[in-house]
């Protein structure tokens, strides 16, 4: 078996031999020949088979002949000069960015094109005047790399990236390496001349380089801890914004009076460490996207028919221009964009994605088609109900889950410690004061101040930063991308897991085939082979895939009723594949069960032959998933699909799990609302638009996906399909994190103890606390770092075994 | 010894003027892109190699735009 130069795969049923070269299809040929003609054959050298093979579709993307949509698509718009934008989610390798940034070899008309690899965009420079981007899109197409344009791209406003952590942390670390460079010389305290001359230029100097660190690096520990105490809750931030104003007001009153140095040098490292940390726990994920709705599944445009006098004409419309009563054409494969009535054409709706039912259905002409089905089967006319925000699919995203904010109503670890630390440390630093009082008045406020910024929390507000940021990037090694550290240590919590059926427990890509009735026999075999191979019906095409396609005849004679079935003729040999009714035609018997299972059944010359029962195929490792995740949590399944596949799935799942079908999105929505009413913290897995109102309303939401670069519903997590068996070890892991950092406080409760030691009985010096304070930061992260590392090895060696 | 004041200011200078680089290069986006960078240098080379071959035999060829091909 060869393997394509271009795209790597088998080259199954035809091998195209091309310059001594072997190709799986014309499209990879094409694209060799593209390059090739073009001096771009390094692309080969660079990676091997460094290539996708290119799906083009005829008229897909008539749409960016309408200008106003183009213009939406456009950043830049100038006569002769446009500047694009472009989302390209196969790119994959070093060759992929050598081809995208060298396109201007293939058409002059392309300036300059420049690929961001985390991000998966290619932003080209061209001229609209020789290169139309309809022409542009169509040319990355053929090549493999074709763009994905959606509806967000139309509503998108140039959304800033927040910068401001990192000009925070810039800020500290200037201003901190600075001032411990200025303080240097009062360390050792060294009474010479020369220093004591100038020891209030360097303090005034230092007093300067501290301003901006306390005003504008530590201004959102400021505004958190008010935030904090103005809804009646001590969080960490307090005795932050405690320890960093008392620091600085004490250190500006010594320097004015000339007592000391002050501390500075510790406050600025204090700052520093922190946004460290804040840094540190945000690890973004460039190519993914947690907050998309079904704006970026949506496509930006479709054909209108317009009738003038009896002639019709076709035309681009964007999808939020459409009205009541528009006539539209929904071509095979495309998406139906608004809730519609079917006028004309067989419609065959693939609504996996947004109700969760397993199989297409077919509709007649005069009945409702919603918003977000696929269309499977030729083209279809349709008029236009309800416009897109109205319709039944994105009403959903009205209910009020998705605009509150859930984070809130979590409380986190830290935040619980803090209050008991708060309380306890304003405690000690009362009763020091009052004992001093009466031995040595004139210490006491010093050992007031000393105690708070000693005991200033740095470590312990680092921990949870540091474990989690750690197992943020341990998860994201292992192909579950978590939004932000603090899903984590609610996933820790986790006492329910909801699943959805279809796409999440089984897959999208495969389906169990087998045959029930009289066996066919070698003749018949290959008739029924010939005749699937001339229909495009999906489930044809996945039966045809797993036939024997040896002996493929040409049919004599071939019929095909859309929504029924296929009829093919081969030597007088008549026979009718499809829904039971057309087959049998006389067909008494309605059982149920035959309603509801999916199957296509055969006749040969009017004699019932059998049928072939289409099976969800699961995904690996459902049933091992369930058993050890069913010692710690109840599981529930939520399906939109019919009760076909209950007794199948009652087989694998462990005995007191909840089974719920036919469930509507707002259903799943309520039942997990219900269930957090009696005390659950609920994760929930699910993949498509239907259960984004569930994944929203759980504590952790997770989203399952073939392909991450592709469409997922908003959520708190995406996680790789291929890694599902591996839920229970993220789960575990989740709750060892939370253990890390319980010993992390520990350990920094002992640092500040010390610190104490020294503050209490009136010796800290600048000193003291500029070693004692970064030495407790790092131990700390270097514990959690160690910590996490090796309990994120387990998970390492638990995938490499199974 | 007051030469200090200069040196503490020349320093300071300096410090500053790396800062306000640091700042600009992240505000201009330089970071957003930590990846991409690193191997598109690795291209240069050939790329140079590449054009001297070609100008040899090189022709003047039609742009490709496939809308026009396929009708």
């Amino acid at each position: 078996m060869e393997n394509c130069f271009h795209c790597g795969d088998e080259c199954r049923t035809t091998v195209i031999e091309h310059h001594d070269k072997f190709f799986c299809c014309n499209g990879c040929k094409t694209v060799f020949d593209i390059l090739n003609d073009n001096d771009l054959s390094y692309y080969y050298d660079l990676e091997q088979t460094p290539g996708t093979t290119p799906f083009f579709q005829e008229g897909k993307f008539d749409f960016l002949e309408n200008e106003k949509i183009t213009g939406q698509l456009l950043e830049f718009n100038e006569q002769g000069t446009q500047v694009v934008s472009l989302l390209i989610p196969t790119i994959h390798c070093s060759s992929c960015i050598w081809v995208l940034e060298n396109l201007n070899k293939l058409n002059p008309a392309i300036k300059t094109s420049q690929v961001n690899f985390p991000k998966k965009t290619v932003r080209i420079t061209f001229s609209s005047e020789e290169l139309t981007l309809q022409n542009l899109v169509i040319l990355l197409s053929k090549l493999g790399y074709e763009p994905y344009i959606s509806l967000d791209d139309a509503t998108k406003k140039n959304s800033k990236v927040d910068r401001s952590l990192i000009y925070k942390l810039g800020v500290a670390g200037f201003a901190f390496g600075n001032i411990m460079f200025l303080s240097f010389p009062e360390y050792f305290e060294v009474n010479e001349f020369w220093l004591d001359k100038f020891k209030p230029v360097f303090r005034w100097l230092m007093f300067g380089f501290a301003l901006p660190v306390a005003f504008y690096s530590g201004r959102d520990y400021f505004v958190s801890a008010y935030k904090g105490l103005r809804s009646k809750i001590l969080n960490i931030d307090v005795p932050i914004a405690i320890g960093i104003s008392v620091l600085f007001i004490r250190s500006t009153i010594e320097i004015i009076f000339d007592l000391g140095t002050g501390f500075f040098d510790s406050m600025s490292g204090l700052v520093f460490f922190l946004l460290l940390g804040k840094f540190f726990q945000q690890k973004t994920y460039a190519f993914l996207s947690f907050e998309r709705d079904y704006k970026s599944y949506f496509p930006i445009a479709v054909t209108r028919l317009l009738k003038n006098n009896a002639s019709k004409t076709e035309e681009q419309a964007q999808v939020y221009e459409l009205k009541k009563g528009d006539r539209l054409l929904i071509r095979n494969a495309e998406l139906l964009p608004v809730d519609a009535i079917l006028i004309k054409g067989n419609a065959l709706i693939d609504y996996s994605f947004v109700t969760g039912e397993a199989e297409p259905i077919t509709k007649q002409s005069g009945e409702h088609l919603f918003a977000g089905g696929r269309q499977q089967a030729g083209s279809i006319e349709v008029e236009v109900l309800k416009p897109v925000e109205q319709s039944y699919l994105t009403q959903l995203w009205s209910n009020e889950i998705f605009n509150k904010n859930n984070q809130s109503s979590f409380q986190s670890l830290t935040d619980s410690i803090s209050r008991r630390f708060t309380l306890s440390l304003l405690l000690i630093a009362i009763i020091a004061t009052t004992v001093w009082l009466f031995i040595d008045v004139s210490i006491a406020l010093n050992v007031f101040t000393a105690v708070l910024i000693v005991a200033c929390p740095c470590a312990i507000a680092l921990a949870a930063p540091f474990t989690l940021g750690n197992l943020l990037r341990i998860f994201g090694r292992h192909k579950l991308y978590i939004k932000n550290s603090s899903v984590i240590e609610q996933m820790s919590h986790i006492n329910m897991v909801v699943f959805d059926k279809t796409g999440t427990l089984t897959t999208s890509t495969k389906n169990t085939i087998s045959y029930e009735g009289i066996t066919l026999t070698k003749e018949e075999e290959s008739l029924l082979t010939s005749t699937l191979r001339a229909s495009n019906h999906p489930l044809s095409r996945s039966l045809y895939a797993i036939l024997d396609k040896n002996n493929i005849q040409t049919l004599d004679d071939f019929k095909e009723d859309v929504g029924q079935g296929i009829t093919g003729v081969i030597n007088k040999q008549k026979i009718k594949v499809g829904s039971f009714n057309y087959v049998e035609k006389d067909a008494k018997i309605k059982n149920t069960q035959i309603q509801q299972r999916t199957a296509i059944h055969i006749s040969k010359d009017n004699e019932y032959k059998g049928c072939y029962v289409f099976y969800n195929e699961y995904r690996d490792g459902v049933k091992d998933v369930f058993n050890s995740l069913s010692k710690t949590v109840n599981i529930v399944i939520l399906s939109g699909d019919n009760e076909g596949e209950k007794e199948h799935l009652k087989t694998i799942l462990p005995k007191h799990a909840t089974l719920l079908f036919n469930q509507k999105p707002e259903d799943k929505l309520n039942y997990i609302k219900q269930q957090q009413q009696n005390g659950k913290t609920v994760l929930m897995i699910g993949d498509g638009l239907n259960d984004a109102g569930a994944l929203a309303q759980s504590n952790v939401g997770i989203s399952i996906s073939e392909n991450v670069n592709i469409f997922s519903p908003a959520c708190d997590g995406i996680l790789d399909a291929s890694k599902f068996k591996d839920i229970t070890s993220f789960l575990s892991l989740s709750r060892k994190g939370v253990t890390i950092i319980k010993y992390a406080f520990i350990f920094s409760l002992v640092y500040n103890l010390i610190g104490l030691g020294f503050a209490v009985t009136g010796h800290l010096k600048p000193v003291v606390a500029a070693i004692l304070m970064p030495l407790s930061s790092i131990s700390i992260v270097v514990f959690t770092t160690i910590a996490t590392y090796f309990t994120g090895k387990k998970l390492n060696h638990k995938s490499n075994v199974s | 010894m007051n030469i200090i004041y200069m040196l503490l200011a020349i320093s300071v200078i300096v410090a500053l003027v790396f800062f306000t680089v640091f700042i600009f290069s992240v505000k201009n986006g330089q970071y957003d892109d930590m990846y991409t960078p690193s191997v598109r240098m690795l291209f240069e080379d050939e790329l140079v190699k590449e054009k001297s071959d070609k100008q040899k035999n090189k022709s003047i060829k039609k742009p490709i735009i496939f809308k026009e091909q396929l009708k």
